[in-house]
């Protein structure tokens, strides 16, 4: 048996596949379901119903969908150019770090919208800086890129850690390892007031569909596409390989620490080490089931989203465990990958 | 010959695409023979051996050993039948010694526990009958080139192979090296094993091989006893002598606008880099670079496309020294640059025609301005190449990969030729092309020698350069050799030059 690759996949195959995947995730999570004891038929039902049954649900999903489009756009962009960035996470926390350091020090007399700025913009250059490092290290010495981001997240958390005990723990905060919160003027405001859906979830769509115009109309998502197509093909005709993946690593970086910047300041309010449960690693998830097409992210952010509150809900309604969401996920992810495969190869014999 | 024959191919022909790699070739060996399989690179030496060896499928023929049909597309019937193949590229695993990679895959995956003692036994008597010296507990990342060969054959021989098969098994070894490899496959061939030595080395053959099979363009031209022949007349075969007239028009050579003083680059892998290597091109001439590949094209084309500046020695650009040089700075110099790997360098196979076609301009106006690219110049200049240059494919948006080799090349001359280039760097470009393209290329180069541009032609085809070239220059191990005016040297004569001989001085002379 060997792979074949199709010059032209069929519109059919680019449809029916996905699809197939779905309803393999579907079939499988039922069994799943099944063994922990649960009729799979309501179970998925009430998955659904908490995850957009309601108003209530449904903002709750777009809520938590929120810093899975920041990071989904963060690892589609450099997965874009062949740059594997694993480390979302460490320039999330990166971002709230900085977030929280602004939105609690004397610029807090600054006016709500300049400060808020301030903050993003200091969060996202947090994070470009994070992984600027690792992508000098790739094109000065070679150094995988895998391992240098993905380890910088355990050293991320740690300090983060520190900083909650240490400097930056809240003298007001019972002993709790979290900072200070942040000003009133220094938070995102709700989008429609008294729903509990705030500004960064706009942010993101925005953030979206800025990543899509840079992706499709600019040099630089010209540059970015023909280096992860083709790095030799593009070093040959002059486009400065290492300089566009340096850019990348900026946009991406910056990309993932928005995520922090909207979890802290339109949600939690202050720093602590559970700010994030994986939006980092999600992110890859969303950034791969959407292809790593930017307006794809919003809606497989979304998708991915709706699974674990609707998941939430559901566990507390029947007596199935919340894992089941991450183990949807991971069966979803598997068989897209594999379904996006052959898209464009197919086993023969021989 | 009355001997045993223990390898017969028959009528073998395979295509890739448009390309014939081998038409109806036949091949006979018997026990005990050596023979050797000539050819340019390209010639489809390497894809006969591969077709022999199972892995390939071969199109029509059939393929006996020792007198029992060979299943195709099976490396392992082919090993079972004690054919044993040692490859231009090692296949070693480099973290493991040599008595391991001998014995790997020789043993059954359940049998548990190597008995690697009673190998290494073997491996020692093979190695001291055949004379190939190397240390079993050695581990092979540490070996020199010729010692992995060694391994390489050690491996054929302890799986009992009757018929070894070296492709192109000097093209890595010091002459040393070379010497030994020729005592074991005397040792081998006192044995009673066959062998098949591909090469294109012409003194090398002319020692071992008892025969000698010569390819060209995938077809089998000639078949002679080594005894009956020289040097001079494998040469001719090997490259063709059927050299057109020029039916090119003298033109008046202008100003020289690239040059090249005493360049030397580094090596690249093992392919020698350029040593002391002065070349002028001049407008309204083609200069042909002859030789065999992997003698330094490769670094003159990286220099000249911008892609490293030489460690000694000066680029000379109408007749400034160039101390910045990129790929930009090429293009922006008016270089025109045609690839060697069209598939790899040349274009970016997910990318559609467009994008494909603006590669080297898209930073600048019309392509983009600050920075917002242009789509609708790209696609206008796209579909104006299509058009001009007769690229037959569905449309501009069309993934480059879905054309055949012929509309690739087409829409990378429009790509460079459209600025009216004052230089042209020609690498192989009709490589792997059918008639009708190879002739649409060479006519664009023409014109644009008319038109009075400096063209340089790499190609290892001896014909395609004495038809269109002006001057021809030979490149071996780095070295250039003195420049031949059309018309002063005969493909015999050249090949000679191409098999290094006349670089060391004793026949140093232009005319």
């Amino acid at each position: 048996m060997r792979l074949e690759p199709i010059d032209n996949p069929s519109l059919a195959r680019k449809i029916a596949l996905p699809a197939a995947a779905l309803a393999a995730t579907i079939i499988i999570g039922s069994l799943l379901v099944l063994a922990a004891g649960a009729n799979p038929f309501a179970t998925l039902g009430l998955i659904i119903k908490g995850a957009a049954g309601s108003k209530f649900a449904l903002l709750e999903t777009l809520n938590r969908a929120t810093p899975l489009i920041f990071t989904g756009l963060a690892v589609a962009v450099a997965f874009r150019a062949k740059l594997w960035n694993i480390g979302a996470e460490a320039q999330l926390y990166g971002g709230a770090i900085l977030t929280v350091v602004i939105g609690t020090s004397a610029l807090a007399a600054l006016p709500s919208i300049p400060h808020l700025l301030l903050m993003a913009v200091a969060a996202a250059l947090t994070g470009a800086m994070i992984l600027l490092g690792p992508v000098i290290l790739k094109t000065r010495f070679g150094v995988d890129e895998v391992v240098t981001t993905l380890l910088l997240n355990f050293i991320m958390l740690l300090f983060v850690s520190y900083l909650v005990e240490g400097p930056m723990k809240d003298p007001m905060g019972m002993g709790w390892p979290k900072s200070e919160r942040l000003a009133n003027e220094a938070r995102l405001p709700r989008i429609v007031t008294g729903l509990r859906l705030h500004w960064g979830f706009a942010l993101g769509l925005i953030a979206a569909m800025v990543v899509w115009i840079i992706q499709t109309r600019t040099t630089l998502g010209y540059e970015i596409r023909a280096v992860g197509h083709n790095p030799a093909a593009a070093k040959f005709a002059g486009i400065p390989v290492n300089m566009v993946l340096v850019k990348t690593a900026l946009l991406s970086g910056g990309l993932a620490a928005l995520a922090g910047y909207s979890e802290v300041a339109g949600l939690k309010g202050h720093l602590s080490l559970d700010l994030s449960p994986g939006f980092g690693y999600t992110g890859i998830i969303v950034a791969m089931l959407a292809l790593l097409h930017p307006l794809g992210v919003v809606i497989s952010a979304i998708f991915v989203a709706g699974i674990f509150v609707g998941a939430d809900s559901m566990s507390r309604a029947a007596d199935v465990p919340t894992y089941i969401a991450d183990m949807l996920l991971a069966i979803a992810l598997l068989f897209m990958v594999l379904a996006i495969l052959l898209t464009r190869v197919r086993l023969v014999r021989g | 010959m009355t001997l045993e024959v223990v390898l017969r191919l028959a009528g073998i022909t395979k295509t890739f695409g448009d390309l014939v790699a081998n038409s109806g070739i036949d091949l006979t060996l018997h026990k005990g023979e050596v023979i050797a399989l000539l050819g340019e690179n390209g010639a489809g030496k390497t894809t006969l051996m591969n077709i022999l060896f199972g892995h390939y499928v071969a199109d029509a023929g059939t393929v006996e050993a020792f007198g029992a049909p060979l299943p195709q597309g099976n490396p392992r019937a082919a090993l079972e039948a004690g054919i044993g193949m040692v490859h231009q590229h090692f296949t070693l695993a480099e973290n493991l010694t040599v008595a391991e990679n001998i014995s790997l895959g020789t043993s059954s995956l359940w049998s548990g526990r190597l008995r690697l003692g009673q190998s290494k036994k073997r491996i020692r008597q093979l190695a001291e009958d055949f004379g190939l010296l190397v240390d079993v507990d050695a581990k092979v990342g540490n070996l020199t080139v010729g010692e992995k060969q060694r391994v390489e054959i050690l491996k054929a021989l302890y799986r009992d192979a009757r018929i070894l098969i070296l492709d192109e098994p000097t093209a890595v070894l010091t002459p040393q090296e070379t010497d030994a490899l020729f005592e074991t496959l005397h040792k081998a061939v006192a044995m009673g094993l066959s062998i098949v030595f591909i090469s294109h080395k012409l003194h090398e053959v002319m020692a071992i091989a008892d025969r000698c099979l010569v390819l060209r363009h995938g077809a089998l031209v000639g078949e002679v006893e080594t005894k009956n022949t020289s040097r001079e007349a494998l040469a001719e075969m090997m490259v063709g002598n059927k050299v057109e007239p020029p039916e090119v028009a003298p033109i008046q050579v202008g100003a020289t606008l690239l040059e090249l003083r005493h360049v030397s680059t580094p090596d690249m892998g093992t392919a020698p880099g350029l040593q002391d290597v002065s070349l002028s091109l001049k407008a309204g001439q083609i200069t042909g670079l002859a030789g065999v590949s992997g003698n330094g094209q490769a670094a003159l084309s990286d220099l000249i496309c911008g892609l490293g500046l030489p460690e000694q020695g000066q680029l000379v650009l109408d007749e400034t020294v160039q101390n910045r040089w990129n790929p930009r700075d090429a293009v922006q110099s008016g270089i025109a640059r045609i690839p060697e790997d069209r598939h790899h360098t040349g274009t970016i196979a997910d990318f559609d025609l467009s994008e494909n076609a603006i590669l080297e301009t898209y930073q600048k106006p019309p392509m983009s301005k600050r920075g917002w690219m242009n789509w609708s110049q790209a696609k206008a200049f796209t579909e104006s190449i299509i058009a001009t240059y007769d690229v037959r494919c569905p449309g501009a948006s069309t993934k480059i990969r879905l054309l055949s080799g012929g509309n690739m090349q087409k829409l990378i001359l429009g790509r460079v030729l459209e600025g009216n280039p004052k230089i042209i760097l020609a690498n192989q470009p009709v490589r792997g092309l059918d008639i009708g393209a190879i002739t649409y290329v060479h006519n664009q180069l023409l014109a644009a020698r008319a038109s009075g541009a400096a063209i340089l032609l790499i190609s290892e085809d001896l014909d395609e350069i004495l038809r269109l070239s002006d001057v021809i220059h030979v490149i071996s191990e780095g070295k250039l050799s003195p420049e031949f005016p059309r018309g002063t040297k005969t493909p015999a004569e050249l090949g000679l030059w191409m098999a290094g001989q006349g670089f060391e001085g004793e026949d140093n002379c232009a005319a």
